[in-house]
């Protein structure tokens, strides 16, 4: 495997048993890769596993079959507390309802983002705040801000760890024009300032046309069609 | 650090249920701990009231009701004791100090008790200790209508040298009753902690020739109070001359030992009280499980995104058990003052109807394994959420998915 590869997937599958009792394969990917410092977007509908895709990178599910190596290390080799730590410490999230939380102040949100992996750094959280344009909210909570300014908080936690990779899941979704323009440009700078790769799934095409390279999750994903879903 | 800020949001986002169950932590902490003490302080301090005597030689009964009589100054006087039987008792080359005391009257509900002057004078109530008048008063001349008050008494009825006072008929007042003869206050005892506070000493010859007493009497005592010379062996020979060999009276020797007898006869009524004590911290310890339990699902999500940021399954689970057991810490606290309460409460009424005082603030180890086994409970307690936790599937949590 080329070692300039930050993430490298080989032959990755994943099927979830449906309530009637069927098995459904939502990933199917054979072979996909993103290098350092990449920004890569991957179109794909409703439906179309993408969140899957993102979760099976992040280690929060756990693959059926194939290989996941992020930073040189392969996920399937690594317990579970130590896939929470690789996320901890490697991978930043944005996800596109935020998922802040809300009982938690702004300045302690992206805290939590740094917490559990290089530890708690109140002046980078700060500093973070700060950059995506809060520095003034840092005691606000989540129910204080507009949708944009959560949005921000939440592009700030996911990169609180220094992460070397942020996987975002429709982040502008619940955006409107405007606010979506500006938080993309915002992920975007604030990830090339970091030196982290990111890898964007969408379906919107705005957003996809701020992309220099475009891939599509039909392209990679070969359980696709609801029959060649079905297993 | 990042443990205790989960925690402690936790609590804050679910502030009206952790107040609740910590309150009724609290009351259980409180109550386990009253409970406790009043039964270890009151045990102790009874057992260890004897007035300075050793022995109570009284009509023939009831041991515990004579001590109750003339030690405690509860209960009725079991009959009486003849002067001969007194004089007698004084002269046993065995008998150090013989007290006669005379109980029939009151004042407003609190006994007037006859007695003599050594009463004062040579008595040691507790090692090293007289019984000693506040400045501006003095004892009772034994030849004249003159009274020492008991400093509860004092407090209670506003008595002062100087004042006062007509003698009601009988243990319990009764307004009808009151007797002619009129006395005065010459003193007030200093407070002593003892039942002494709670009676208005009077001669021994007031009680006894009081009208309306029955003449025949006028030279009976209601019990002697008696300090021997030796120790456990001459006790036990004089509890074997009156007690076996004769039948007219009864020589309740060692004081301690007969009021401990009526502890181990009341035992089964603390044995209840700590068992609903008991219930109480089951009960509240149940509370803090079905709290944190049924906040689940809400909590959930929390659950999935804190996991999602890095945090394993180890630090859900720890901050959930933490949470309940600062819900018990909590609860602890707040037990220390429902402890508090109820103590100073009870130690009013125990002072008030027996003379005893109880130190709410003296240390007992029920203020130590409480709190703690509380605590522990807690956090057993949040075992059951914890593990709903620990199962937390956070990929269906962190929805919505595209």
């Amino acid at each position: 495997m080329d070692p300039e590869l930050l993430l490298q997937i080989k032959d990755l599958q994943k099927t979830f048993v449906a309530p009637d009792g069927t098995r459904h394969r939502i990933v199917d990917v054979s072979e996909f890769s993103l290098k350092n410092d990449d920004q890569l977007a991957l179109a794909g509908e409703s439906g179309s596993g993408k969140t899957t895709f993102l979760n099976l990178i992040a280690g929060i599910l756990k693959p059926d079959s194939g290989t996941i190596k992020i930073a040189g290390r392969e996920m399937s080799a690594l317990s579970e507390p130590q896939r929470d730590r690789l996320r901890a410490t490697t991978i930043g999230y944005v996800f596109q309802t935020f998922n802040l939380l809300q009982g938690y102040t702004c300045l302690e949100n992206v805290l939590l983002g740094m917490s559990f992996g290089p530890g708690a750094d109140r002046a980078f959280a700060a500093a973070l705040l700060a950059r995506v344009g809060l520095g003034h909210r840092l005691k606000h909570y989540p129910r204080q801000l507009s949708t944009g300014q959560q949005q921000r908080v939440a592009v700030a936690r996911a990169l609180a760890n220094r992460p070397k990779l942020v996987l975002a899941d429709e982040p502008t979704g619940n955006l409107d024009h405007k606010n979506a323009g500006e938080s993309l440009a915002l992920i975007r700078t604030a990830c090339r300032e970091n030196g982290a790769a990111l890898l964007l799934v969408s379906h919107d095409r705005d957003v996809l046309a701020q992309f220099e390279t475009v891939q599509s999750l039909e392209q990679i994903n070969r359980a696709m069609t609801p029959e060649e879903k079905r297993i | 650090m990042t443990l205790w800020l989960v925690v402690f949001r936790s609590l804050r986002q679910h502030a009206l249920s952790t107040l609740i169950t910590a309150f009724s932590i609290s009351l259980a902490c409180g109550l386990l701990m009253s409970v406790w003490v009043v039964k270890e302080q009151s045990r102790a301090t009874f057992t260890g009231v004897n007035g300075g005597f050793d022995a109570v030689l009284g009509a023939r009964g009831s041991k515990l009701q004579l001590v109750l009589n003339s030690i405690f100054h509860l209960e009725a006087s079991p009959g009486n004791v003849s002067a001969t039987d007194y004089l007698d008792i004084k002269n046993n080359p065995n008998v150090a100090l013989a007290i006669p005391i005379a109980a029939g009257d009151n004042y407003h509900g609190y006994r007037l008790v006859g007695t003599i002057p050594e009463f004062f004078e040579k008595v040691e109530f507790a090692p090293g200790k007289h019984y000693e008048v506040e400045p501006g008063g003095n004892l009772f001349d034994p030849t004249r209508r003159e009274a020492v008050v008991g400093s509860f008494v004092a407090q209670k009825m506003g008595l002062k040298p100087g004042d006062t006072f007509h003698p009601y008929h009988g243990l319990i007042f009764n307004e009808q009753d009151q007797h002619a003869e009129t006395y005065v206050v010459v003193g007030v005892l200093k407070p002593s902690n003892t039942p002494s506070d709670r009676v208005i000493w009077i001669p021994l010859e007031g009680i006894q020739k009081m009208k309306g007493h029955d003449p025949k009497t006028a030279t009976d005592v209601s019990a002697v109070l008696v300090k021997l010379k030796g120790g456990g062996a001459v006790g036990f020979r004089m509890d074997m001359m009156y007690n076996k060999q004769g039948n007219r009276l009864t020589f309740a020797w060692p004081i301690a030992m007969t009021i401990a007898e009526l502890f181990d006869k009341i035992g089964w009524f603390d044995k209840v009280l700590a068992l609903v004590s008991y219930l109480v911290a089951l009960v509240a310890t149940a509370s803090i499980l079905a709290s944190i339990y049924n906040s689940m699902n809400e909590r959930r999500r929390e659950i999935a995104i804190l996991r999602a940021l890095g945090a394993r399954r180890r630090i859900i689970v720890s901050a959930i058990l933490l949470e309940a057991a600062a819900i018990s810490a909590l609860g602890m606290v707040v037990g220390f003052l429902v402890y508090l309460g109820i103590m100073t409460g009870a130690a009013k009424v125990i002072r008030a109807q027996t003379g005893i005082v109880l130190d709410p603030y003296q240390f007992n180890a029920v203020m130590l394994w409480a709190p703690a086994a509380l605590i522990s409970l807690g956090a057993l307690a949040g075992i059951v959420p914890a593990i709903k936790a620990y199962q937390t599937d956070v990929a269906s949590y962190l929805a919505p998915t595209s």
